[in-house]
């Protein structure tokens, strides 16, 4: 409303002036984004898109810093005692576990966990229409259960409201991390990720190594001290001579514990192709008799098995992290992105209030589908503007097989591109009917509730 | 105004889209269902689509196949603790890659002429096969 009678001022006035003050603004919108730049999930990324953790990353620092601080005490001051009793191999073999340990580690925390883009909105459209008609005429929300038959075993396929899909079978909702995760295994919070599928190997050598390394450490240190109790010296003084030592068998005494008993279940899961989070909820258990046909998914042999979890084909990251957003996707979807304005945008709102009003709306009649909406003229400022900076033409066209597709779909927030997301919620407060119409098409796209019949006219959910 | 293919195609508006689900009687391995949908009927041939998915399936299935490649690559990558994919591509990536060929090229040559446009898998996280049915608008304008 403030907008529409903003300011009268004629565009041709206005044509060269804001030109200059365009252009910085114009490049700094065009920087072409990334995909994790928009990602909807609770999760960060590093190194621009190439690592990415949980946003809850619980306590990876300690178990990092616990590994690190043991092992460097373990080299400091037991490996000197015992590389002169006893061989060099002792520093080498620990050292060789520890880079190991380390390296698992990290690659299980920055690694994707098999992650499931979340559906598109047109998919999304799709499965309900599917249901809907399935189902009675009006209007209920879609069942929440599907059957399908894996191996000749009746297995249900959940929905998942917030991801808009039929999980796969084996996938599970994280809701620390608010992603479906694919062979969702259990969300770790010394690993600070979710393990799933593209990450399970890691974590289990993960643990296997660090088991190994904490034995190690342990057996040394024992060793190291009963040494020095042979030379004639009493525990208290052997001990006191080296201080660090207790430290560390402390430390490797309580985690051996755990860490073993982690190591001991995740082999027997491994064996029998199952998940954490298929055993804990007991998926497969009922048919205790023959557990093997209890699991449609395990192979004959124990051996297939733990090939197929642990050396089988490593598939790819399905959410494209460093894949360049097309303009039109950078505005829907999560995390405050700001969309730069060039600024000039105001005035020509407020011409819009009387021109480009049927125009939008004249489009908005002619095409069925609400996304596959898409200019048949110039874009929506165009007419106001002679020279539009902003529009989608100026921007880097995404590499993809599907460039046209794209150009079209980009074509379809035409009518919104150079909305600040400020300007956007004011104009919507507004009773100018062309930015009703007009908005939701991004942002519906980018709120939950996508699917529906008409535009969301009013206040879309904002989050 | 002329029209070159690609004006009317991003000026085509987008009729309908169509997605072809997976299919998981075969445990959770990446094969899409062949059923013809309703909706391409009057727009491609049944056999040609069913052959196009077929082949994709054949594709995933190399990329998902556990044999012994698989295998070697994972031992070699734990050995190197997983260092080795720094810079080597896994056997999916290529086949990955193998797909996206021969996406283009069932477009190109099938499916664009029918004011059709098959979606490569992998920009839908593997979940769907979208196929975009665009108006014919040869007449307008």
């Amino acid at each position: 409303m403030k907008n529409c009678e903003y300011q009268q001022i004629d565009p041709r006035a206005l044509s060269v002036s804001p030109l200059s003050a365009q252009n910085p603004a114009e490049t700094k919108a065009q920087r072409p984004r990334r995909k994790w730049e928009a990602f909807p999930g609770k999760n960060r990324f590093f190194c621009d898109g190439r690592l990415i953790l949980a946003r809850q990353n619980g306590v990876l620092p300690l178990t990092l810093g616990l590994i690190v601080v043991t092992s460097g005490l373990f080299f400091a001051f037991d490996c000197p005692f015992l590389v002169e009793h006893l061989t060099v191999c002792i520093p080498v073999i620990g050292g060789l576990l520890f880079l190991f340990v380390v390296a698992s580690l990290l690659r299980t925390s920055f690694t994707d966990p098999g992650i499931l883009p979340r559906a598109t909105a047109e998919e999304a459209a799709d499965i309900e229409r599917q249901i809907d008609t399935s189902g009675s005429s009006t209007y209920r929300p879609p069942p929440r259960t599907k059957e399908i038959l894996i191996n000749q075993q009746v297995v249900k396929l959940k929905y998942c409201f917030t991801c808009k899909m039929f999980r796969p079978p084996r996938t599970s909702h994280c809701s620390l991390c608010d992603n479906c995760v694919e062979r969702f295994d259990h969300h770790c919070p010394w690993v600070g990720n979710c393990v799933g599928k593209r990450n399970y190997r890691y974590f289990y050598s993960f643990i296997i190594s660090l088991s190994f390394l904490t034995s190690f450490i342990f057996g040394c240190v024992v060793t190291h001290i009963t040494l020095r109790t042979q030379a004639g010296k009493s525990i208290v003084l052997a001990i006191q001579e080296s201080p660090a030592s207790v430290v560390e068998l402390v430390i490797c005494f309580f985690s051996i514990w755990s860490i073993l008993g982690l190591s001991g279940f995740h082999t027997y899961l491994v064996a029998s192709n199952l998940t954490t989070n298929e055993d804990i909820k007991g998926s497969w258990s009922s048919k205790r008799g023959a557990e093997e046909s209890g699991n449609p998914y395990s192979y004959s042999n124990i051996l297939t098995n733990c090939c197929v979890t642990l050396c089988g084909p490593m598939p790819p990251s399905l959410i494209d992290r460093r894949g360049f957003l097309a303009p039109d996707e950078g505005i829907p979807v999560a995390s405050a992105s700001e969309i730069e304005l060039p600024p000039f945008t105001p005035k020509s709102e407020a011409n819009m209030c009387t021109q480009s009003t049927k125009d939008v709306l004249e489009r908005m009649l002619r095409s069925s589908d609400f996304h596959g909406l898409c200019p048949s003229g110039t874009p929506k400022t165009s007419p106001l503007v002679p020279e539009v900076p902003g529009a989608p033409p100026a921007a880097k066209p995404p590499v993809s097989s599907g460039c046209s597709r794209q150009l079209a779909h980009r074509a379809v927030v035409d009518p919104c591109p150079p909305f600040s997301k400020s300007i956007r919620r004011d104009s919507l407060h507004s009773i100018n009917p062309a930015f009703r119409l007009a908005s939701p098409s991004p942002t519906l796209s980018r709120s939950v509730l996508v699917v529906g019949d008409g535009p969301d006219v009013g206040f879309p959910p904002q989050h | 105004m002329t029209h070159s293919l690609q004006d009317m195609r991003q000026q085509a508006a987008v009729a309908a889209k169509v997605f072809v689900q997976r299919d998981y009687t075969s445990g959770t391995m990446c094969q899409f269902q062949t059923k013809f949908p309703s909706e391409l009927e009057t727009k491609i041939d049944k056999q040609q689509f069913e052959e196009t998915i077929r082949t994709l399936n054949n594709l995933y299935a190399e990329a998902e196949k556990l044999g012994s490649q698989s295998f070697i690559e994972g031992c070699l990558a734990c050995l190197t603790a997983y260092t080795v994919f720094l810079c080597m591509e896994t056997h999916y990536e290529k086949v990955l890659k193998k797909i996206a060929k021969y996406i283009q090229e069932q477009n190109d040559k099938i499916y664009a002429p029918r004011g059709l446009l098959l979606t490569d898998p992998i920009e839908r996280g593997l979940r769907v096969i979208e196929i975009t049915i665009y108006e014919d608008r040869s007449f307008t304008r």
